[in-house]
C-alpha cells in the first residue's frame, strides 16, 4: 500500500496551479487529500503529478452574504463547525451547510478535508455533493481560459465522475441562502458513528404566510449513483404544519429513490430507511420554518 | 510487608513507553534494510502457468525476485503442519511461495527484495502471473455440498472428521421427554491486530549468524523453524519479539512463509532486509477465524434439565491446516460449558474452502461452542416456557462436583476435568448486576420510547493455561536490580506489569527494582508461547518459581554471613535480615554480590560487599559442588492439564423498529480467573475482549463473494466497532482458586469475547421475537428477518403477542 511514483508541485499562485496542470498530463488536484491519498495508497490512482492548492492563497475564505455562503478550495470541514464570526454567519444564511457537515466522519477527517474536494469527488456518499444539490448550489471552476459558473445538475456525471475537465480547478463552492419561512434538517444513519452513512437524508421545509406547507424537498446519502433532489410537495401541500403527514411523505420518498445493495445494506433497506429519514427529518426542518417565520 | 503487590491494581508500567511513542515495532527496526513485497495471487483457486519477472527487472532500486523456483532443500518443501492429529486425515500446508497452484486470493507468489518498500511495489505490479483459474470454494455449506474441490486430491473438502462421545447418545435421545434440533451459523471474523505481521533478518556473515525480530507471539519455535527451514544450526539464529502491536492469536501461527523467506534474502543477499505487512495483505494473507455451520439436537426433561446433546459441527478451517484442528478441537470440547450433560457427542468436520486460513483468533473456537450451547439453553427455556436463567442454573455444574470430569479429551490431550469453580454464584451476580429480574421495567420503559428492549445471558467455562510448559529466570545484579526472563512474548497485555509484581511479591524487592524481558531467545531460548490464555498461568508460576528459588539461595548466602538460622530470615523491601532483630541485616544486592567468589572491585557494590566477605576455607572449593555462582535461578511450571476459567456474561440492546439499528445499552460480565495478579489489568483484559466480542456479535465479518474475493479487505469496510459502538461494561469478580497451580490462578486473555455473540442473540431474539440462527447480524439483516414471513417466531412471543 504505497503510491506508484508521482510528480508533486506546489505552485504559489492559481495561475500556477492552473498552467501545471494544463501542461501535465494525468494531473490531480491535491486539497485534503482524505480521499485521494488512501487512493494511491492501494494504487486505484496513479496520477503522474499531484498538484498541491495548499499554498494557493485566497481560497481559504467563507463568506455569507444574503445570498448565500461561498466556501473556498481550502475551507476544512471543521472550519465551517466553529463558533466563529464567518462560520457563524454562514449557519445563519444556509443551517443546512453545518448540519451536514457535522456528520462528515470523525474530527481527523473533519481537520484535513475540504468541502470543496468533497464536492470535486463526487462521491455519492459524501455529504457535501448531496447538500449542494439540495440547496440549489453551484461550483466555480477555473480554468486557463477564465472563469464559470457550473450548476450542480452540470457537475455530477457519476459516482467518483465529474463534468470538469482535466486542467480545472474548482476554486469555491455556492450554496444559496435558505429561502424565507423555511427551515432544513440533515440526518444519517451509519453502521459507525463517523462512517459512510448507509442512508441520509437532507430536507428543505417551506411554508405559507398561513403557516401551511407550501414545497418540501429532500436529497439522500449513499442512494443512487449521483445526488439527486426529491420533490415530495405533493404528499403534504397545503398542510397545516402542525398537522402534516410527514409519513406520507416518507412514502412518497422511497418510491421515487432507487438505490442499490452493496455489503453494508440492502437496496431495500435504504429504502425503508429514506422513509424513515425523510419523516424524521421533516419534522425537525419544519420547526425550523416555524421558528424563522416567526423571526 | 510492603512490598506485596499480588493481587494489586498497579498501574501498567510499560503504557508510558508505549503511550508516548518509545514503543520499538517491527518498522522501527533496521531503517536501511531491504525492503520485501509480494506478488500476491488476485485469484481463489488457480493454477500458475507462468511468472515473467521481465518487465520488473529494470526498475530501479530492484535488489531481487525469488519465486517458488529459487527454493531449495527444505524451503522447496510444504509448511508444516504445526500440531498433527489422528483425526486431521488430510492435512494441506501451502508453499512459502506458490507452487503450482494456489489456493486463496493473497496467496504468495513472488517475493520482491527492493531499495524500500515503494520500490519493491513498483516492481511487484510489472510482474506478470498468468493463471488458470479453477472452480471455487467458499463458505462452510459449499465445501460440505462438494460440488467443487479445493485440493483436488481431497474431493469431499474434509480435512478433518474430529469426534468424541461422552456415552450412547442416540437411546438418550430417544429416551428424552422432549427433543429439539435446529441448525444456526456463525461467521467469520478475524484478529486484527493494530499492527500487522512483520519480520526483519540481519545475516552476520563473519559470526554465521542470523537474528530476526518478528512480530510473533512465538519467538523461540519461530527460531526453531527457521532454524530447520534454512538449515541452519539452531545456536546460529536468535528471534526476538520486540514490542508487538496486538496479537489475539494470529501471531502464533508459524512460520508464517514471510518469516523463513525474508531471512532467506538476507542470508542470500547478506544485507537487512525487512517485510512489514499492510492492511489489506493482512486482510487476504494472515488468518480468520469462527465460521461454522452447526447442527444441534438436544434432549432434555420436562424442568429443562439436558439429558443428552448432539453436535454436528461444520467447520471452515480456510485453503489450508498448519495450526492442524486446534480451534475444532476447542470447539468441541469448551461447547458443554459450565453444564453437566450426562450424555454428550460432538462431530466437527473441518472442510477446505478457498479462502484465508482459519487458526485461533482469541476464544479460538470457543465463541462457537458457547454460541451452540447457550443458545440450546435459549431454545429450551423457550419450548418450556422457562426463565432463561432458571434452566441454566438447573443445568449447572454444583461446586460440591470438582473436580469435574467431563470424560472429553482437550486441545493439549490431556482430560477436560475442570478443576474449580462456582457456577450458580457466577449466575447469581449476573442475574444482579445486570439486573435480569428487572427486564420487564426496562422493557416498558423501552417500549414508551418507541424502542423494543431485549436481554440475553451467555455462561461459558474456558480451559486455560494449557502446558507443556514455560520457564522463568531470575537474577539478582549487584546493583539490585533484578532481572525476570521469559520466554514467552508479549502483545500488549502487561506482561512487564504482571511478571514484577509476582516476582517483587515473591522475592520481597520494591517493584522498581524488577526489570521484565520477554520473547528473547537471547535470554531465553526454551518457550511455547502467548497464546491460549496462558502467559500469567504458564509464565506467571514460571517466574514466581524462579524467585522462590532465588530467594531461598539468597537466604542461605545470608544467613551464613548473618550467621543466622534461615529460618529466621525474611526479605522485604530488598533487605535479608532477621526478623525482629533491627540492624541484622544485608541488602540483597550485596547478596548477590557474595554470590560469586570472583569480586575485582569494579564498583562501589562489591567494594561494600567486602565488609560481609567471609574467608574461605582452605579445603572447600570457593564453589561448593552443587552450587552456581550468582543469585539467579532458572525454573519451569509444566501443569497436568489446563486450569478452567469461567464467566457469565449479560447484554440489554434496544433496538429501533423503525430502522432495526441495534443499541448495545447495558453489558455485565463475572468473571472468575482464580487468583488476580492485577484486577485493573485483568478488567482492561475483559473490556478488549467485550469489544471484539461485540464486533463478532453485530459488525464484523468477512464478506467474501463466490469467486472468493474478500470485498471488504480495509477497514473502512470491515466493522470493527468503535468506542462509540462499544457499551460500558459493568464487571464483577469471582474469585475460585486453581488448586493446579502454585499462585492459585487462571487465565484471563481470551474470556471476554467468548459469550458475546451467543448473550447479544439471546438478546435480540429476545427483543424482536423471531429467531436468530445466524450471526452476526446487521440491521439490514434484522430487517429481511422481520419482514420474513416463515421466519420462526419464538414461543415466547406467540405467548406475549410482542412484540409485532
Amino acid at each position: 500500500m504505497k503510491p506508484a511514483p508521482f510528480r508533486y508541485a506546489d505552485p504559489r499562485s492559481l495561475d500556477e496551479a492552473l498552467d501545471l496542470l494544463s501542461d501535465e498530463t494525468g494531473a490531480k488536484v491535491l486539497a485534503g487529500g482524505q480521499s485521494l491519498l488512501p487512493l494511491l495508497a492501494m494504487r486505484l490512482a496513479a496520477p503522474a503529478t499531484l498538484v498541491d492548492l495548499n499554498r494557493v492563497p485566497g481560497l481559504d475564505t467563507v463568506e455569507a452574504t444574503g445570498d448565500g455562503v461561498r466556501v473556498g478550495a481550502l475551507v476544512r470541514h471543521a472550519r465551517l463547525l466553529r463558533q466563529t464570526p464567518d462560520a457563524q454567519a454562514a449557519a445563519r444564511v444556509q443551517p443546512l451547510l453545518a448540519r451536514a457537515t457535522a456528520n462528515v466522519a470523525h474530527p481527523a477527517i473533519r481537520n484535513r478535508g475540504t468541502t470543496v474536494g468533497s464536492i470535486a469527488h463526487a462521491d455519492p456518499s459524501g455529504e457535501m455533493t448531496s447538500v449542494l444539490a439540495l440547496t440549489g448550489g453551484s461550483v466555480t471552476v477555473a480554468t486557463p481560459a477564465g472563469r464559470e459558473t457550473v450548476g450542480w445538475q452540470d457537475l455530477f456525471v457519476g459516482p467518483l465522475e465529474t463534468s470538469l475537465a482535466g486542467g480545472a480547478v474548482v476554486v469555491d463552492a455556492f450554496f444559496p441562502a435558505l429561502p424565507e419561512r423555511s427551515g432544513t434538517a440533515f440526518a444519517e444513519i451509519a453502521r459507525r458513528k463517523g462512517d459512510y452513512a448507509v442512508c441520509g437524508a437532507g430536507v428543505v421545509v417551506t411554508l405559507d404566510e398561513d403557516r401551511r406547507v407550501s414545497a418540501v424537498r429532500a436529497s439522500y446519502i449513499s442512494v443512487g449513483l449521483v445526488p439527486e433532489v426529491h420533490d415530495l410537495t405533493e404528499a403534504v401541500a397545503g398542510e397545516p404544519v402542525d398537522s402534516a403527514d410527514w409519513a406520507a411523505a416518507g412514502a412518497l420518498a422511497r418510491t421515487l429513490v432507487d438505490p442499490d445493495t452493496d455489503i453494508h445494506a440492502s437496496a431495500d433497506y435504504r429504502r425503508l430507511l429514506v422513509g424513515v429519514l425523510t419523516e424524521r427529518t421533516l419534522a425537525d426542518a419544519a420547526a425550523e420554518a416555524v421558528q424563522r417565520s416567526a423571526a | 510487608m510492603t512490598t506485596k503487590l499480588f493481587g494489586e491494581p498497579v498501574r501498567r508500567r510499560e503504557d508510558a513507553r508505549l503511550i508516548t511513542g518509545r514503543g520499538r515495532y517491527l518498522d522501527d527496526i533496521g531503517a536501511g534494510a531491504l525492503a520485501a513485497a509480494f506478488v500476491r495471487s488476485p485469484h481463489a483457486h488457480a493454477r500458475v502457468l507462468d511468472v515473467d519477472v521481465e518487465a520488473a527487472l529494470d526498475v530501479e532500486g530492484l535488489v531481487a525476485v525469488y519465486t517458488y523456483e529459487d527454493l531449495t532443500g527444505p524451503m522447496a518443501e510444504p509448511l508444516p503442519v504445526l500440531i498433527p492429529h489422528p483425526q486431521l486425515h488430510a492435512p494441506r500446508t501451502g508453499y512459502p511461495l506458490a507452487n503450482g497452484v494456489v489456493n486463496h486470493v493473497g496467496e504468495p507468489v513472488v517475493m520482491v527484495v527492493a531499495t524500500d518498500r515503494y520500490v519493491a511495489e513498483d516492481a511487484a505490479e510489472r510482474i506478470v502471473v498468468t493463471y488458470e483459474e479453477l472452480p471455487v470454494v467458499v463458505g462452510v455449506d459449499a465445501a460440505r455440498e462438494a460440488r467443487a474441490a479445493v485440493h483436488e486430491d481431497v474431493p469431499d473438502n474434509v480435512a478433518a472428521r474430529h469426534h468424541q462421545e461422552t456415552g450412547d447418545v442416540e437411546p438418550a435421545l430417544a429416551a428424552a421427554p422432549h427433543t429439539l434440533s435446529f441448525t444456526q451459523y456463525i461467521e467469520r471474523s478475524a484478529c486484527m491486530p493494530l499492527e500487522g505481521k512483520g519480520v526483519h533478518a540481519r545475516w552476520d556473515a563473519d559470526d554465521a549468524s542470523l537474528r530476526v525480530y518478528s512480530s510473533t507471539q512465538a519467538s523461540t519455535s519461530v527460531r526453531a523453524a527457521i532454524a530447520a527451514k534454512l538449515e541452519l544450526s539452531l545456536d546460529r539464529v536468535e528471534v526476538i519479539a520486540p514490542d508487538v502491536g496486538g496479537g489475539f492469536g494470529v501471531k502464533i501461527v508459524h512460520p508464517w512463509p514471510e518469516e523463513l523467506l525474508v531471512p532467506m534474502a538476507a542470508i542470500r543477499l547478506g544485507r537487512e532486509v525487512k517485510w512489514a505487512e499492510d492492511r489489506r495483505e493482512h486482510f487476504i494473507s494472515s488468518a480468520h477465524e469462527r465460521q461454522q455451520r452447526q447442527e444441534i439436537t438436544v434432549g432434555y426433561d420436562d424442568d429443562g434439565r439436558i439429558t443428552a446433546l448432539d453436535v454436528h459441527v461444520w467447520h471452515d478451517n480456510g485453503a489450508y491446516t498448519p495450526y492442524g484442528i486446534i480451534v475444532p478441537i476447542v470447539t468441541a470440547t469448551q461447547l458443554v460449558g459450565p453444564y453437566a450433560i450426562p450424555v454428550y457427542r460432538v462431530v466437527v468436520e473441518s472442510v477446505f474452502t478457498n479462502t484465508v486460513i482459519v487458526t485461533p483468533y482469541r476464544g479460538a473456537g470457543r465463541p462457537q461452542g458457547c454460541y451452540a450451547m447457550e443458545r440450546t439453553m435459549d431454545r429450551i427455556a423457550d419450548d418450556l416456557g422457562l426463565d432463561r436463567a432458571e434452566v441454566r442454573r438447573r443445568n449447572l455444574i454444583t461446586p460440591d462436583q470438582f473436580p469435574y470430569d467431563h470424560h472429553l479429551t482437550f486441545q493439549d490431550g490431556r482430560p477436560v476435568i475442570y478443576d474449580s469453580g462456582d457456577y450458580p454464584g457466577l449466575l447469581d451476580k449476573l442475574v444482579a448486576l445486570v439486573g435480569w429480574d428487572e427486564a420487564g421495567a426496562l422493557r416498558a420503559d423501552a417500549r414508551s420510547r418507541g424502542k423494543m428492549l431485549g436481554v440475553g445471558m451467555a455462561l461459558y467455562v474456558e480451559g486455560t493455561g494449557p502446558g507443556p510448559y514455560e520457564g522463568g529466570h531470575v537474577q539478582v545484579l549487584g546493583s539490585g536490580k533484578v532481572l525476570v526472563s521469559t520466554g514467552l512474548t508479549s502483545q500488549g497485555q502487561g506482561h512487564e506489569t504482571v511478571f514484577a509484581q509476582i516476582v517483587a511479591s515473591e522475592l520481597g524487592v520494591p517493584i522498581e527494582d524488577v526489570e521484565v524481558h520477554t520473547g528473547d531467545t537471547r535470554r531465553f531460548g526454551y518457550a511455547v508461547g502467548t497464546f491460549a490464555s496462558r502467559a500469567a498461568v504458564m509464565s506467571g508460576n514460571a517466574v514466581a518459581l524462579a524467585a522462590r528459588g532465588v530467594r531461598e539461595k539468597a537466604i542461605r548466602i545470608a544467613a551464613d554471613v548473618l550467621e543466622a538460622n534461615p529460618e529466621d530470615l525474611e526479605i522485604d523491601e530488598g533487605l535479608v535480615q532477621v526478623r525482629g532483630t533491627p540492624g541484622a541485616s544485608i541488602p540483597l544486592r550485596t547478596v548477590a554480590v557474595l554470590s560469586n567468589p570472583l569480586r575485582y572491585a569494579f564498583d562501589e557494590a562489591a567494594k561494600q560487599a567486602t565488609q560481609f566477605a567471609k574467608a574461605g576455607s582452605d579445603d572447600k572449593p570457593p564453589v561448593a559442588e552443587g552450587d552456581a555462582p550468582g543469585l539467579e535461578h532458572r525454573d519451569y511450571y509444566s501443569p497436568i492439564r489446563s486450569t478452567f476459567a469461567s464467566g457469565a456474561h449479560a447484554a440489554v440492546v434496544e433496538i429501533d423498529p423503525a430502522t432495526w439499528e441495534i443499541d448495545v445499552v447495558r453489558y455485565a460480565v463475572v468473571h472468575d480467573c482464580g487468583n488476580v495478579v492485577n484486577p485493573m489489568i485483568v478488567e482492561g483484559q475483559v473490556h478488549g475482549g467485550v469489544a471484539q466480542g461485540v464486533g463478532g456479535a453485530l459488525y464484523e465479518r468477512m464478506a467474501y463473494d463466490a469467486d472468493g474475493q474478500l470485498q471488504n479487505a480495509s477497514f473502512m469496510d470491515f466493522l470493527m466497532p468503535y468506542a462509540s459502538e462499544v457499551p460500558d461494561i459493568a464487571i464483577d469478580h469471582q474469585e475460585t482458586p486453581s488448586p493446579l497451580n502454585p499462585l492459585g490462578i487462571k487465565g484471563a486473555g481470551e474470556a471476554g469475547v467468548i459469550p458475546g455473540t451467543a448473550a447479544i442473540a439471546s438478546a435480540i431474539e429476545d427483543a424482536v421475537g423471531r429467531r436468530i440462527t445466524s450471526m452476526p447480524i446487521s440491521p439490514t439483516e434484522l430487517y429481511d428477518l422481520m419482514r420474513n414471513e416463515t421466519a420462526e417466531r419464538t414461543q415466547a412471543s406467540l405467548q406475549t403477542g410482542v412484540p409485532a
